[in-house]
């Protein structure tokens, strides 16, 4: 038996810390498709809240509406009901003011710009002068280890390579919050150990706020300071798990007693929230 | 040597030797009355003896091997192509005529297996193929529109048509000048433009895109001969009323691409834009039009060959007494049939050039799409 953490103690809504530096709030949050075959509820009556600094992941099967609620805090789409704040406006004014860095499931780098350039992206949009953005493009490549790159072309990068371009571009814009859609999910786990990690240290250097999708239980597990368990038909929240692992990881932590009760929590969860039955 | 080059150089060897037992000319003299192709057959028999015994010259410098083979074939050819104005030629003629043609693809067949990192020869090693097969077509149509007495009306053989442009080189140049740089390039130029700027306003607006592209489509239907006539008498017998005509053929081509290049940048692209919160025309010029390009480019190269056709075939229906399409339907008339070859090769070499030159053009601008990458 791993279990760790006896049932009765786990937090089945949200957790919510009377917390004044909340990042992102939620309050019944619901979002409904309408398609030809009738009305899926994408999201049902989501009430999150992150706070400044935290790391926190979604996870749970496809279809359990972790990538439309990160979505929705991007202003990429829009909630049928309910509320939202980011950074205590609108998404739509956090969005128009920059306010976040969004990583996709792909690199998405513009195979006609080099690497550089790619990076430099946003910051030609948001019309900041060359040396500003010379500068930048410069440090968040270092902070990526891409230093020596700039000149390539995406084409011409490994898989792994470009995804950290397209984690350098969106830190280019120096957000307080990332926002990223699992940004690893194409890679190798070779590769994705060895990311998961270089992310963690950024995460620890540069004091950001993460909200991070994944459907792996080991990657939100060691990443994560909050673990937030969804579930399907319609996309809920089923549990939030706060992990009360050291902020400073190694990949040698997967093997602790600690670590394997929480991966089991997330696990138990999972299972509670339907979400290993044979219907998806 | 591959079977291929053996099946070559036997058949190239046999061609030759029959010459010696079949008559020359029609009127049955050997081949010992011409002296240069005795050259030739003897260098042939000579050639195939040496690959017979000594075919590691083939296996170690094909370079070498090629341009031995290659001279002998031109100088068969250069022989066959002098002696076809004196006599009439018989079977032993176009015997050695196979013999020199069979050495013509055995000198390609050589050159085109050699594999090098040399990049300047392999780019010669690339550029000869066609090279030698636009020369042996021509070789063989002078052999044969010469020694099959061919009309001058039917087909002039190619050395008439040369010489023909030598001695019109003023005329061709002025013709020249009205239609492809006057006509075409300022209807090309427009009618692309003006598809290109429908396309982006037909792409803000839904409303246009379900009004214009209807009209576009029909424009493009109308049947050239019809239209170029109004046209005429819209905007007068000179060059502007060939362009107009231009302009209404490229229009199309380049206004339904563009609209599907524009429609061409992922879903992710445009959310990725939508994060950094870009507005229309940044999301046009940085994301959009470079990934429209490779459609762009498409419509550009369809545009250069129809705009030629365009303003030529315009200038059937009244136009100044310049211009190539005029030259062309006059010499018919005069029977100059030399002239009209003349015309059409300029319009070949033209239209060849006008096409290369946007290939180009589109390499160094879309050299990150698959297509082109290296």
């Amino acid at each position: 038996m791993l279990s760790g953490v006896p049932y009765e103690t786990r937090m089945h809504t949200t957790a919510t810390p009377q917390d004044s530096t909340s990042v992102i709030r939620t309050n019944n949050l619901s979002l409904t498709f309408e398609t030809n075959d009738g009305p899926v509820h994408a999201l049902a009556n989501i009430d999150l809240e992150v706070g400044a600094g935290d790391f926190v992941s979604f996870i749970g099967p496809s279809g359990c509406g972790k990538t439309t609620l990160l979505r929705v805090i991007a202003d990429l789409e829009q909630p049928t009901d309910g509320s939202i704040t980011v950074n205590g406006v609108t998404p739509e004014e956090a969005r128009l003011t920059r306010a976040y860095g969004y990583v996709f499931q792909a690199a998405a780098l513009y195979p006609w710009r080099t690497i550089a350039r790619n990076v430099a992206l946003p910051l030609e949009i948001m019309g900041l002068s060359r040396r500003e953005r010379n500068e930048r493009v410069r440090r968040n490549l270092e902070l990526v280890n891409l230093a020596g790159f700039e000149k390539k072309y995406p084409w011409a990068l490994s898989g792994g390579m470009q995804q950290r371009a397209s984690i350098a571009r969106a830190l280019a814009v120096e957000p307080d919050l990332l926002l990223m859609d699992e940004p690893f999910g194409a890679l190798d786990e070779i590769v994705r150990d060895h990311l998961n990690e270089q992310l963690l240290k950024l995460w620890e250097k540069t004091k950001k706020t993460v909200v991070f999708v994944t459907h792996s239980i080991p990657e939100a597990v060691f990443l994560s300071t909050h673990i937030v368990v969804m579930s399907p038909r319609p996309g809920r929240i089923f549990d939030v798990i706060e992990s009360d692992l050291p902020r400073d990881r190694t990949l040698d932590i997967r093997e602790t007693p600690e670590f394997l009760a929480i991966a089991h929590r997330v696990r138990e969860g999972l299972r509670e929230g339907h979400s290993y039955e044979d219907t998806v | 040597m591959s079977r291929l080059q053996t099946i070559l150089i036997v058949f190239a060897a046999l061609c030759a030797g029959s010459t010696m037992f079949l008559g020359l000319t029609a009127e049955g003299y050997g081949i010992s009355t011409v002296p240069l192709l005795q050259a030739f057959t003897g260098a042939v028999l000579l050639l195939a003896a040496i690959c017979y015994g000594w075919s590691y010259l083939f296996m170690f410098n094909r370079l070498v091997a090629g341009a031995l083979v290659g001279g002998v074939s031109l100088f068969g050819a250069y022989g066959l192509i002098q002696t076809v104005g004196e006599v009439a030629p018989g079977p032993g003629f176009w015997a050695a005529t196979l013999a020199a043609w069979a050495l013509g693809w055995l000198c390609v067949e050589i050159l085109a297996s050699i594999e090098t990192r040399n990049n300047v020869l392999n780019f010669l090693l690339r550029l000869l193929i066609p090279v030698a097969f636009g020369a042996w077509l021509l070789i063989i149509w002078e052999l044969c529109t010469r020694g099959f007495n061919v009309p001058q009306v039917l087909l002039p053989s190619p050395s008439a048509i040369g010489d023909r442009f030598t001695q019109s080189t003023a005329t061709l140049w002025v013709d020249f000048k009205q239609t492809f740089l006057k006509a075409v390039l300022i209807g090309y130029a427009l009618g692309c433009g003006s598809g290109f700027l429908v396309a982006l306003l037909i792409d803000r607006s839904p409303f246009l895109k379900r009004g214009l592209l209807p009209i576009g489509n029909l424009v493009s239907a109308l049947p050239i001969v019809g239209v170029a006539p109004i046209m005429v008498m819209w905007f007068g017998f000179d060059w502007p009323s060939k362009a107009a005509v231009v302009v209404i053929m490229t229009f199309f081509p380049m206004l339904v691409n563009t609209v599907s290049g524009l429609a061409a940048s992922t879903a992710i692209q445009g959310d990725l834009m939508k994060t950094y919160a870009a507005g229309y025309w940044q999301m046009l010029f940085k994301m959009r039009l470079p990934e429209a390009l490779p459609f762009i480019f498409n419509a550009l190269k369809i545009n250069s060959t129809l705009a030629l056709i365009g303003a030529i075939v315009a200038e059937f229906f009244g136009t100044p007494i310049i211009g190539m399409g005029f030259r062309i339907s006059t010499e018919v008339g005069r029977m100059n049939v030399d002239m009209v070859w003349a015309e059409i090769a300029v319009a070949a070499i033209a239209g060849s050039l006008f096409y290369g030159l946007i290939t180009l053009l589109e390499r160094l601008c879309t050299f990150w799409h698959p297509s082109y990458r290296n």
